[in-house]
């Protein structure tokens, strides 16, 4: 199955299931969804549970909000993370909040989903991430789907919990292909384990956690020892539990992550463990992360701006020479 | 009117100006803080709108106190949370700008300007789905129809057909911006013209405001789709206790006030209910005792307890965003 046919699944089941939820963004519904993931239920649920609502992000989040508070379940889509940024106030002001400010007496059973992340040279303003700064917002459960397992369980635990979620997608991962074991729910607050290794710890999430797997090999081969591989799945809460066990065995970390290296969402990950674990690392944290640029148009200069592979690799290497890995 | 919603609705007018007083007296003496903004000159408005509305979702923003006691929320819980105790009714979490309860269809309360409003699209926009036909009114200020979220949501309400009442109070200022220096219009239903039916009323009327909003909720009912409502309004108070009210000439303030809507609707009972002197004082007693009582309610409640920091967070799983 592949990554954005999981997401359809997951919500067609959610549907089914209850007629509360409803879907509700641009082109979500008799369009299918940009990446396809709505496909098929404005025509198997109605137009009036797949949504299609005007090009206005503050909108698509706010309605989300009151319907919420309406009794409804909505799902809301923005086509990519740079949009949102027209919802932030709905996302942040509204959707965070209100629950903690009404003391309890307001909940919001609601998804805000979108995809990020470089494609391939959709320039600045379609390409950048900003879960940085989103799972920075206290009140709100950010979770990061790398894997089309996780996202076809973590959707649908999503959509049913009472609380505000934003679930992250990539732009690159919609037709990755996977396998759902639809009998095994799992915690979607849970980091994975994606292979377990003794000398090094290498964090990522999203899309980086691909690409550290295809770097991996080259990795241990030139190093000469084993990485354990975590998805972070979530990025708010964090399962710190799953990072101290790795890396009281391990000793090191690695960070690996698309957005901007300055203010960037390992950041937080490497001070907590840096604060915690100082005398349990045998070598200085590392971070690989995107250069503080705007992401450029051209194909050179857009995999210079973001971490690939190949320098993922040489990354690691280097580090791990530096410091006796 | 009926004598009885005539005087329920003067009752809740003077309990409103007096509660207003009685919380600029307890800033003023330090025991309320933050931003506290007053409703005072627009008791018409707030209340005989809330009443109007009956059953039916409300969402406005931070002048909200009246509105949240006319819809059932006590004085004391209000009166409490402006005290920023754990017996408000947000808990001492929100204070004067969140007042919420859902129970009494109550939905603060928000102090981004015209934020609230796409969220009234969305709850409107569950009430159509579920069958409901009881409406959803949002409140919001002239300096909010100059926002891209009122736009927006004109055109979604309108090409949806949701059954929302748009109530625009129109005091003319934007904190101390007069509405006519930063927009064409002096009347703001000239922005909702192509998208809904549109009214004025005299905000300092509470007969009047009462009239039009009950057949307001009837059109809403009907299924027809939103309608906008513009009422004239004037508060006699700055934006908030920071403001000064510099801005405004004492010849304005005197116009204004000259349209006290208090006394207009006692002129009302006294002329058209020939209602005397000894009730309408024990109706002003009872109100000023009611102030009085949550004033004593609020100073004795206790504080929110250390663990309330992190309560409300989440529905599920823990409370700490980073654990």
């Amino acid at each position: 199955m592949l990554y954005r046919e999981a997401l359809n699944k997951a919500l067609d089941e959610v549907m089914a299931k209850d007629e509360n939820v409803v879907v509700l963004g641009e082109d979500v519904g008799l369009y299918g969804g940009s990446y396809r993931v709505t496909e098929g239920l404005a025509v198997k649920y109605g137009e009036r549970r797949a949504i299609d609502t005007p090009i206005a992000e503050l909108s698509i989040v706010g309605n989300a909000v009151g319907m919420a508070i309406g009794g409804l379940r909505p799902v809301a889509e923005i086509m990519t993370a740079n949009f949102a940024l027209l919802a932030f106030d709905q996302i942040i002001n509204h959707m965070a909040k209100y629950r903690y400010m009404s003391a309890g007496k307001i909940t919001l059973p609601m998804v805000v989903r979108f995809p990020q992340g470089v494609s391939r040279q959709l320039a600045a303003q379609h390409s950048e991430s900003y879960e940085q700064m989103l799972a920075a917002v206290p009140g709100l459960r950010v979770l990061a789907a790398s894997d089309v397992n996780y996202a076809y369980h973590a959707l649908k635990h999503a959509v049913l919990s009472d609380d505000p979620y934003l679930f992250i997608e990539h732009e690159l991962l919609y037709n990755k292909k996977g396998d759902v074991d639809v009998d095994r729910p799992l915690d979607p607050f849970k980091a994975r384990i994606v292979k377990e290794g003794e000398a090094v710890t290498i964090v990522s999430y999203l899309k980086m956690v691909d690409d550290v797997m295809a770097a991996l090999p080259q990795i241990e081969e030139t190093l000469g020892c084993s990485c354990e591989v975590i998805d972070l799945c979530s990025l708010n809460p964090v399962d710190y539990d799953t990072l101290r066990k790795s890396i009281e065995k391990t000793s090191r970390l690695v960070m690996v992550e698309e957005d901007h290296k300055t203010g960037g969402y390992g950041a937080q990950i490497v001070s907590t463990i840096a604060e915690e674990m100082f005398y349990a690392l045998d070598a200085p944290p590392l971070r690989i992360a995107g250069e503080d640029v705007p992401v450029p148009y051209n194909r050179r200069l857009e995999l210079q701006s973001i971490p690939t592979p190949d320098s993922i690799a040489e990354a690691v290497i280097a580090w791990g020479r530096k410091h006796d890995v | 009117m009926d004598k009885q919603l005539a005087e329920e609705i003067y009752f809740e007018m003077v309990r409103g100006r007096a509660f207003e007083y009685a919380a600029k007296e307890h800033y003023m003496k330090g025991e309320i803080s933050g931003f506290l903004h007053l409703d005072i000159g627009q008791e018409a408005l707030s209340v005989a709108a809330m009443k109007a509305f009956g059953k039916g979702d409300v969402f406005s923003t931070y002048r909200e106190h009246i509105m949240a006691m006319v819809r059932g929320i006590s004085p004391n819980a209000v009166m409490a949370e402006l005290f920023g105790k754990a017996e408000g009714v947000s808990e001492g979490k929100g204070g004067s700008m969140h007042l919420f309860d859902p129970s009494h269809y109550f939905y603060g309360g928000d102090a981004i300007v015209g934020g609230h409003i796409p969220n009234a699209v969305g709850c409107a926009y569950a009430r159509k789905y579920q069958g409901e036909e009881s409406g959803v009114m949002v409140v919001f200020g002239d300096g909010a129809t100059n926002g891209g979220a009122f736009f927006e949501s004109l055109n979604i309400a309108s090409a949806q057909k949701l059954p929302l009442l748009f109530l625009c109070e129109n005091n003319e200022y934007a904190i101390g911006t007069n509405i006519t220096r930063v927009s064409p219009f002096k009347k703001q239903s000239k922005k909702a013209e192509p998208y809904m039916p549109t009214l004025e009323v005299d905000g300092m009327d509470a007969v009047a405001v009462h009239k039009v909003i009950t057949d307001a909720k009837a059109y809403l009912e009907k299924g027809h789709g939103p309608i906008f409502i513009e009422a004239m309004t004037c508060r006699y108070e700055g934006h908030s206790m920071s403001d000064a009210n510099a801005y405004r000439s004492a010849q304005e303030m005197a116009q204004c006030k000259a349209r006290d809507p208090i006394e207009k609707m006692k002129h009302y009972l006294e002329t058209v209910y020939e209602m005397d002197e000894t009730v309408i004082a024990q109706i002003e007693s009872q109100a000023q005792q009611e102030v009085d009582a949550a004033v004593a309610f609020a100073s004795e409640a206790p504080e929110p307890a250390p663990e309330a920091l992190y309560a409300h967070m989440f529905v599920e799983g823990g409370n700490h965003a980073l654990s």
